[in-house]
């Protein structure tokens, strides 16, 4: 069975994949997990979960069918726009 | 903190003490590679260098008695200077059942002594065994955990009954009682400390190669 292992480097900050192990049963995966992902302090907490329960989506992408790319912050050419407020500025 | 020196009997416990958490080591690290799966052969890696790192701190501790240093308690005795149980010493790389018998017998025995002497009166001793005690707790959690899991199994079952009697060994006779009743065994006989099983000889030779290969070089 295979786990996939979370884990968070500081309190306050974001789990992140630390990658995969394999175990029997739950009890095998939480002391490998351990070994491998806390033993040197390296995590304060740890999440592990059966691959199986990780769902994953195969096209994420919500094709954008009309021209509606203000919605999207690269829809802005902010290049530009800052150039132009910093020429009225004088600050370029 | 004690100024007077501690007594010979408590040096020569943490001598044996020391031998038995070696030669464990070292017999459990003879699994590196070949452990069933991959995790597994790194986390008893793990434990094997822990046992090691055990060792190292007890041998310290008795040179600064003995005289010498860790190294030279570890790799420079002859064989029959050695005072670990035959327990430790038997070879049984290669069959994953009676390894983790020994492990988890061990590990329960071990429990019982480290409580023991952290309430020793030599405070240094007893300091030590708290910091080992922290990291035992891991072995005996992947003791227990392998325990449950192999349990009945007809290869295991036959290896705990083979091994009972030396696993006894290992504790001095006032705590093998509490090891009897932790594993819910019968006292029998123990196989005790003074001579050495058979491969240990194979054993000393194999560990002590490279310290005699250019004697008291400095590494």
């Amino acid at each position: 069975m295979i786990w996939e292992v979370f884990r968070q480097e500081r309190e306050g900050q974001p789990f992140q994949h630390g990658g995969s192990l394999e175990a029997p049963n739950l009890e095998f995966a939480e002391a490998y997990a351990v070994e491998f992902y806390g033993r040197r302090a390296e995590s304060v907490a740890l999440w592990i979960v059966p691959r199986d329960a990780v769902r994953e989506i195969d096209d994420p992408y919500v094709a954008d069918v009309f021209d509606r790319d203000y919605r999207r912050v690269d829809g802005y050419s902010l290049k530009v726009k800052l150039k132009e407020a910093r020429d009225r500025a004088g600050t370029a | 903190m004690t100024a007077q020196a501690p007594p010979e009997a408590a040096v020569e416990t943490v001598l044996a003490f020391a031998d038995d958490e070696l030669v464990l080591g070292w017999r459990d690290s003879e699994w590196t590679g070949i452990a069933p799966f991959l995790e597994e052969d790194v986390a008893f890696s793990s434990i094997a260098q822990g046992e090691i790192g055990h060792a190292r701190a007890l041998y310290e501790l008795a040179a600064g008695v003995l005289g010498g240093d860790a190294d030279s308690l570890a790799f420079d005795r002859d064989p029959e200077e050695y005072h670990c149980a035959p327990f430790v010493e038997l070879p049984l790389t290669g069959d994953w059942a009676a390894t983790i018998a020994r492990h988890w017998l061990y590990e329960t025995a071990d429990a019982i002594r480290v409580a023991a002497l952290m309430e020793s009166d030599w405070h240094e001793l007893a300091g030590l065994a708290a910091k080992m005690d922290r990291e035992e707790a891991y072995h005996r959690m992947h003791a227990r955990m392998w325990m449950e899991r192999l349990k009945g199994n007809e290869q295991f079952e036959a290896a705990c009954a083979r091994l009972w009697p030396y696993a006894l060994g290992v504790l001095e006779p006032g705590q093998r009682s509490a090891l009897a009743q932790a594993v819910g065994r019968e006292e029998v006989e123990a196989v005790e400390r003074g001579s050495h099983a058979d491969g240990f000889a194979a054993l000393h030779e194999e560990m002590t190669m490279v310290r005699r290969s250019v004697p008291g070089a400095a590494w």
